[in-house]
């Protein structure tokens, strides 16, 4: 059993909570990008939610997720607070390569893609750029990346940043990269891959599907991908193992 | 005090398996349990040629339950043989293999790649509600159902046990069709077909708009039909359908089943199987139960 260590509200339905896990299951080698699994104490809700890293404390063993209130489940995690117990399996899925020597990274990051993306810039070495897409003015995290990255922000309805989405505002402000990392909604993510083929940037991308094992057993959650698949020899990568990053060049999104 | 069981001339340590398509080939489940303490691994369904599967969404939850359309999406049985069986002959549990086609030539080109194997067990899948031919075509209709059960038992070097569908009209007779097809064992229930809306999207929860419903939802329903089913025919029954502790488990005991299995609890509990071992045990302790036969099907 892991325990919440602390929870707060960032903006309407987005909530920050770190868990505190004991000796036994060591988070310390978690890299950004993977995920956990979330069980709800709710026995009419039985599979677990899958919710992105956003950053591990190594010393404390603790790690953080930032969530958006998507249904029953994670409402139920938004009532938690300190000292509450959570049936967590973590860390779960592969995540972003960070081994860049040294490249020119830019992050990209739309709506709740955006707290893995945190880790990541913490992580990563050298030149770090991190555009950010949200609906509305509500910039949850967005101070949380200036110690790491140079910051942009595009947001649906133009309170703040360039109105439009993250590739408007990485051409706006012509943001040039050798690597881009990037977790969002489809749509955004298809707009990446399209931006880095266009471009001849390398990119990885993080995706996410409905999930019931979150282990690779149940197969639930495949995506299509060029090569075949090493669990079925198809070309149906589970996301939840095989992924959730992927290049974005070796899946059809 | 004895937990083991004797399921169809195969001894069984305990009687608990995992539910086709739950537990995959059980690689992925081995961080989380001890393979070797397990009754049996039944395995995910496997087909001759390598099966892609449905589209997605292939999966949401439902009120205590689940709704999954996969599609029996497999490798093959020759990547199976080759991997999966291998890796589950280190494990001293038995093995249960699903075996799933489109047509009878189809299940018994795997029955009959299976037949030097160290297989213990067939579990012959005509309830898949997922896939358009096959599966449950055979499953809804008592002179097919005889028929498959027939045709690979000519072909079975283990004993055959035939997977039922829920989604008929008389389960007993389902079940009297394959015994009198040669059947050596039935398992029920696979899952009965249902269907989520999302109301914001207006859109099927689903990409293939149904699925099969599973979880502790269906369990008195699946429970009463293992009730039918053991009583309607002779070969032993292998009870599912949402169990998810010890408590359940023995419930179908009680109701007639040999062995249980269990399913979509190792999704809310991957160490979930264990656990029902340890249960039961804890139970038969306490109320001086020297054998599991001494309870099963004890209420009638």
């Amino acid at each position: 059993m892991a325990y919440i260590e602390s929870q707060v509200k960032l903006a309407d339905g987005i909530y920050s909570m770190w868990i505190k896990f004991p000796e036994t299951c060591s988070i310390r080698k978690a890299v950004p990008g993977q995920f956990i699994s979330m069980y709800s104490k709710d026995g009419s809700r039985l599979l677990p939610r899958p919710i992105s890293i956003c950053e591990t404390d190594a010393i404390n063993n603790m790690l953080r997720v930032v969530y958006r209130i998507a249904g029953k489940g994670t409402e139920e995690f938004s009532h938690m607070a300190a000292g509450d117990g959570i049936s967590v399996i973590a860390p779960l899925g592969n995540g972003f390569n960070i081994n860049n020597k040294g490249k020119k990274a830019l992050l990209i990051g739309g709506g709740i893609g955006i707290p893995p993306m945190l880790g990541l810039s913490a992580a990563l070495k050298g030149d770090v750029t991190a555009v950010l897409g949200y609906r509305d003015g509500s910039l949850f995290l967005k101070e949380d990346f200036t110690p790491y990255a140079k910051v942009y922000i595009a947001t649906e309805d133009g309170s703040a940043g360039v109105k439009g989405n993250v590739i408007d505002a990485v051409k706006h402000y012509g943001i040039s990269a050798d690597i881009i990392y990037a977790c969002g909604p489809l749509p955004m993510l298809r707009g990446v891959k399209a931006f880095a083929q266009e471009n001849g940037i390398e990119a990885q991308v993080s995706l996410e599907e409905r999930m019931a094992c979150g282990i690779g057993a149940c197969l639930g959650c495949v995506c299509s991908s060029k090569e075949k698949d090493t669990h079925t020899n198809v070309n149906n990568k589970r996301i939840c193992k095989d992924g959730p990053v992927f290049d974005a060049m070796e899946i059809e999104i | 005090m004895d937990l083991s069981v004797n399921f169809a001339g195969i001894k069984m340590k305990n009687p608990v398996t995992t539910a086709s398509g739950t537990f995959g080939s059980g690689a992925e489940y081995g961080d989380f349990v001890d393979l070797n303490k397990l009754g049996a691994v039944t395995t995910k369904g496997v087909s001759s040629v390598p099966w892609q599967g449905n589209q997605t969404p292939r999966i949401c939850e439902t009120y205590g339950g689940m709704l999954n359309a996969i599609g029996l999406q497999n490798p093959g049985i020759d990547l199976f043989i080759e991997r999966d069986l291998a890796f589950l002959k280190q494990y001293d549990t038995k093995i249960i293999v699903n075996v799933c086609g489109r047509t009878i030539e189809e299940y018994i080109e795997v029955v009959e790649r299976l037949a030097d194997t160290s297989v213990d067990m067939l579990e012959i899948n005509i309830s898949c509600p997922n896939v358009k031919a096959g599966g449950i075509a055979f499953g809804q209709n008592p002179e097919l159902a005889r028929q498959v059960a027939d045709s690979i038992k000519q072909h079975a070097r283990q004993p055959v046990i035939m997977k039922l569908s829920p989604n008929v009209t008389d389960i007993a007779e389902m079940a009297r069709a394959v015994e009198a097809g040669g059947a050596d064992a039935v398992s029920l229930v696979n899952t009965f077909t249902g269907m989520k809306i999302d109301i914001n999207k207006r859109k099927f929860a689903l990409a293939n708009k149904t699925g099969g419903l599973s979880g502790p939802a269906i369990k008195p329903v699946a429970l009463r039909m293992v009730y039918e089913a053991a009583h309607a025919v002779k070969i032993p029954v292998l009870g599912m359908g949402g169990i998810s502790c010890a408590e359940d488990a023995l419930e179908f005991i009680m109701a007639g089943a040999t062995m249980v299995a269990v399913g979509t609890a190792n999704f809310n509990n991957p160490a979930v199987t264990e656990e029902i071992i340890d249960g039961i045990k804890s139970f038969m302790e306490e109320n001086g139960i020297n054998s599991v036969k001494e309870i099963t099907g004890c209420v009638s």
